[in-house]
């Protein structure tokens, strides 16, 4: 039983325990919402004159799952992927078609490999992200050229460097989630 | 650290039913995904309203941001201002004694021009822009250069329409929404534009790069005349843009040609204005001039007025055999006799 005479112990870090529990919409909720805002990043005010943004909204989705592997259903996919289409300027489809073939790819590895740390993380998101780049810049319909080629390097490496930024951001997101904020009467 | 694994069963046979169903789900995910890949590969026009309607929807936000950047440029541009207020003062009375004597000689140019457009009764027919709009995003993550404008077909914007800076060209709408359209820019790998140099009537065909550049693409091969500094403007071929709009400048020669640096760079571009497509204007108004002989008028011949969705998908102009003929054999006359009336 709880001591009833020690505060420290009605709080943990989602805040007081009494009286309160997460509220589910923002528990399920925030994920979805996190990924579609990424998705929407072609809207925001950067005008490049070549690709060198990283694909947000993938390393976002990379994310929850890797933090979160039951959190996202596994056709998640089809929304996501979608709404990812709707802006990014790529081929309609190919949103859809590599968020399900990474989230399979993570699911059969995770099988494989149960055991996790920061490392094997980055290494699982940098072969993943270099493998959507290099999949979306062949399907995109550009013409495949050296020069095409040679300006995804860049890009792939800024994305791989940008994953533990994007992994913590959505850890303390995820902290987030998972506040004490709704009161049970 | 071992992490619960996602989709685990175990001997319950309901949970390992469900997780069956899962990655059925999944890979039929992927196939669907790679049916719909195949299908906007090959008609990229077949899912435009869904994507209009969706960049219709959060296109207040980006016009928003788009005002954010342009404010945010400003107050960057007049902190460093300062620090070069001296040095540039200088330069830019040196530059405005060098153009007063070049905008006298532009006036005697004008007005020349003038008299011969009189002879040959070409009435001035100054282009009205579309409108005015900013781009309020682009694919930066994507191997393709698209921008959003925020100006769709209630503004009058239709597929195929110019989009031009101050500084130059920009683009050209590829698809248009309600209230915002989607712009392909120069250096989108499928945007080809017919282009001249500046002075003189060398004509070659301006390729987008995926860095950022453009590839002069010279049409006569042979000897490169092209030098670095060399500016190009617009031809007119073909019959979107109207000539003499400023393109690119060259960096770096090349064999077939140069590559060449963008004009108008479209993050800098405040606003843009969308200018109606040039050709159906020449047509119209040799149309309506009688003295001029017009070939065989019948058929009306628009190919560009109204761009079918595949042309304007992959600007592809005519094969390099024939450059100055525009898509359709009977509007060739227009737009040479437009050439000509540009190398003025």
């Amino acid at each position: 039983m709880r001591d009833h005479l020690n505060p420290s112990g009605q709080q943990d870090a989602f805040g007081t325990r009494i009286n309160r529990e997460p509220d589910p919409l923002l528990a399920m909720g925030l994920p979805w919402l996190t990924i579609i805002l990424a998705a929407l990043a072609p809207l925001s005010p950067i005008i490049a004159p070549a690709p060198v943004l990283p694909p947000l909204a993938f390393l976002a989705l990379i994310a929850w799952r890797l933090l979160r592997p039951n959190l996202l259903p596994l056709w998640a996919w089809l929304p996501l992927g979608l709404i990812d289409d709707l802006f990014s300027g790529q081929p309609f489809g190919s949103g859809i078609m590599l968020f399900s073939l990474a989230l399979i790819a993570l699911d059969l590895f995770e099988g494989r490999f149960p055991w996790r740390n920061f490392w094997q993380n980055w290494a699982v998101a940098a072969v993943l992200i270099v493998a959507y780049l290099a999949i979306a810049g062949l399907v995109s319909g550009a013409q495949l050229t050296l020069v095409q080629m040679g300006v995804i390097v860049p890009q792939a490496l800024l994305s791989v460097v940008l994953f533990p930024i994007m992994a913590a951001l959505i850890g303390l997101l995820d902290r987030l989630r998972l506040l004490h904020v709704r009161r049970i009467d | 650290m071992v992490v619960p694994a996602a989709h685990k069963s175990g001997a319950n046979k309901r949970a390992q039913l469900g997780l069956f169903a899962g990655y059925l789900v999944a890979g039929s995910g992927a196939l669907l995904g790679a049916c719909l890949l195949v299908i906007s590969l090959f008609s990229p026009q077949t899912f435009q309203g869904l994507r209009s309607m969706a960049v219709d929807l959060v296109s207040p936000a980006g016009d928003a941001g788009a005002l954010g950047r342009v404010e945010g440029r400003n107050v960057f541009e007049a902190i460093g201002g300062y620090y070069r207020a001296g040095s540039r003062n200088a330069r830019l009375e040196r530059e405005v004694a060098v153009a007063r004597v070049r905008l006298a000689e532009a006036e005697a140019l004008r007005r020349e021009n003038e008299r011969l457009r009189a002879v040959l009764r070409i009435s001035q027919g100054a282009t009205r822009p579309v409108t005015v709009a900013r781009l309020i995003g682009s694919t930066s993550a994507s191997a393709r250069r698209f921008a959003y404008l925020s100006a769709g077909q209630r503004h009058g914007v239709r597929a195929g329409m110019p989009v031009t800076s101050p500084l130059g060209l920009v683009g050209g709408v590829l698809e248009a929404g309600a209230f915002s359209s989607r712009v392909l820019l120069l250096t989108d790998s499928e945007s080809m534009v017919p282009v001249r140099r500046a002075g003189d009537d060398v004509t070659a065909f301006a390729e987008g790069r995926a860095d950022g550049l453009l590839r002069i693409r010279l049409i006569n091969l042979g000897i490169n005349p092209l030098k670095r500094g060399d500016v190009f403007v617009t031809s007119g071929a073909g019959g979107l843009f109207r000539p003499g709009v400023a393109v690119a400048v060259a960096v770096q020669i090349t064999e077939d040609g140069a590559v060449a640096q963008l004009l108008s760079n479209p993050a800098a571009s405040d606003v843009v204005t969308v200018e109606p497509i040039w050709q159906r204007a020449a047509v119209e108004q040799l149309a309506a001039d009688p003295a001029l002989p017009l070939p065989d008028a019948s058929p009306a011949p628009s190919p560009i007025g109204s761009p079918t969705p595949q042309a304007s998908a992959s600007r592809r102009p005519a094969p390099p055999a024939s450059p100055t003929a525009s898509p359709a054999p009977s509007s060739a006359p227009t737009t040479a006799e437009a050439d000509s009336e540009a190398a003025q």
